[in-house]
């Protein structure tokens, strides 16, 4: 399995943010997209998932056969919102994203591997910031894609959390899995290859508009 | 699926769930009537089954921006359009909607017979007007959701979910008023305004979905 991006171009609000993207990420392999602010870093990912049309290029996902056949359908994204109600408990968000995108761990084992258990009857609302963000760390480890898409996954964590969070994906990357992250911190990921965005094309984009 | 259609029903009947706006909105709109209309228990009970109808519309509408806003709001709306490869999305449209109608509309056609004896309806004015609601108040659900996936994106959209979505429905009032009133004024039929509500309740089922999905393909645009 590979994601392939070839040329690839974004924009929004119909200003071109980036163009002329490339890079693959193979299995086992990571990624982390660097940049200034406003470099279309959080951009680039929503192409990839599909939730952005590309403006140029084209981004696919091979050899995934029939179980993943778009980058949409092999990923999960970890975006700046959660994904998760408010008002309903840890547990009942997760199982719900579980029997929705199918379910390969069971929910208390997710919980535990980002340690978490002691907080699954409570609602969602309730937790702090980086305890919100290991659940949706959580949901990803129920269901299992080839693919994380990460956008500043660890906004809000401790230390700790942190070390904890990079053992799970080095565990997904040693599982033949992929990752494409972007973010401004250190991940862990020790030999990550690097794709360095500029706000150049930005400001281009605005010269000429 | 079934477990998106339960946590519809899970959120809309915890704490801040619109559950109950829609039912007291209802309840307002046609307790008020009476007193803006004055003694005349004739009139009230000619244009009861209008008034029914009117109330339950608007009380459907009320709730309608909240379809697609909540889940884009906390990022859920972006996982259910990336799942379309798995679950294809005007499938989703479909059951939230239902889950909507159960948890929002389908209390108004229950409470609708109460609020029939207020306009002093005749009980088999009241019968077929709840059983028109019953018919016809899904179909405003899926048009709602055409317009509450276009507005999806915009602050303050629900003003303008009603004012899209009013036109499209109007169909379904006039055929559901037309129906209500032909089971009680003897020689009008009652069976072809009844079927062709039903018609349009089945067409608006397989439209609204698929318009919603059109639209909701990128979220966050």
């Amino acid at each position: 399995m590979r994601l392939v991006a070839e040329n690839l171009g974004g924009e929004r609000g119909g200003r071109t943010v980036f163009s002329g993207i490339d890079f693959a990420v193979q299995e086992g392999e990571a990624t982390v997209i660097t940049g200034p602010n406003g470099a279309g870093k959080s951009t680039l990912l929503r192409v990839v998932a599909g939730l952005l049309p590309a403006t140029s290029g084209q981004v696919r996902f091979e050899n995934g056969g029939e179980a993943f056949p778009t980058p949409a359908a092999a990923a999960h994204f970890l975006a700046h919102l959660n994904a998760m109600k408010p008002v309903l408990t840890v547990a009942e968000n997760l199982s719900f994203w579980a029997q929705f995108q199918g379910a390969d761990n069971d929910v208390e084992t997710a919980l535990a591997r980002v340690g978490l258990q002691a907080v699954a009857h409570l609602p969602f609302g309730y937790l702090s910031t980086g305890q919100r963000r290991r659940a949706s760390v959580a949901r990803m480890l129920v269901s299992s894609r080839p693919l994380w898409l990460l956008d500043e996954p660890t906004t809000g964590m401790d230390a700790d959390s942190v070390g904890q969070f990079s053992i799970l994906m080095k565990e997904h990357l040693a599982g033949g899995g992929m990752i494409l992250a972007a973010t401004h911190l250190p991940l862990g990921l020790g030999d990550a290859a690097e794709l360095r965005m500029t706000a150049s094309t930005m400001d281009a984009a605005e010269v000429s508009a | 699926m079934l477990a998106l259609y339960m946590r519809e029903m899970k959120l809309a009947s915890r704490a801040g769930g619109s559950a109950l706006t829609g039912v007291l909105f209802f309840l307002a709109v046609v307790a008020a009537m009476p007193f803006a209309l004055g003694p005349d228990i004739g009139l009230l009970a000619r244009i009861g089954p209008a008034v029914l109808w009117v109330g339950a519309l608007l009380a459907s509408l009320l709730c309608l921006d909240r379809l697609f806003q909540a889940d884009r709001d906390d990022g859920s709306l972006d996982l259910l359009v990336m799942a379309r490869d798995r679950h294809m999305l005007p499938i989703v449209v479909l059951v939230k909607c239902l889950a909507h109608w159960t948890a929002g509309i389908l209390p108004l056609v229950i409470a609708s017979p109460l609020l029939g004896l207020i306009l002093n309806m005749d009980p088999l004015a009241i019968g077929a007007t709840a059983l028109t609601l019953l018919i016809g108040t899904p179909a405003i659900a899926f048009v709602g959701a055409a317009g509450a996936a276009v507005a999806v994106g915009l602050p303050r959209g629900g003003v303008l979910v009603s004012v899209l979505v009013l036109p499209l429905v109007i169909p379904v009032l006039v055929f559901g008023v037309s129906a209500s009133y032909a089971a009680v004024n003897e020689p009008d039929p009652f069976l072809p305004p009844f079927l062709i509500l039903t018609a349009l309740t089945l067409f608006l089922a397989v439209i609204g979905p698929a318009a919603a999905a059109l639209a909701l393909r990128y979220p966050a645009d």
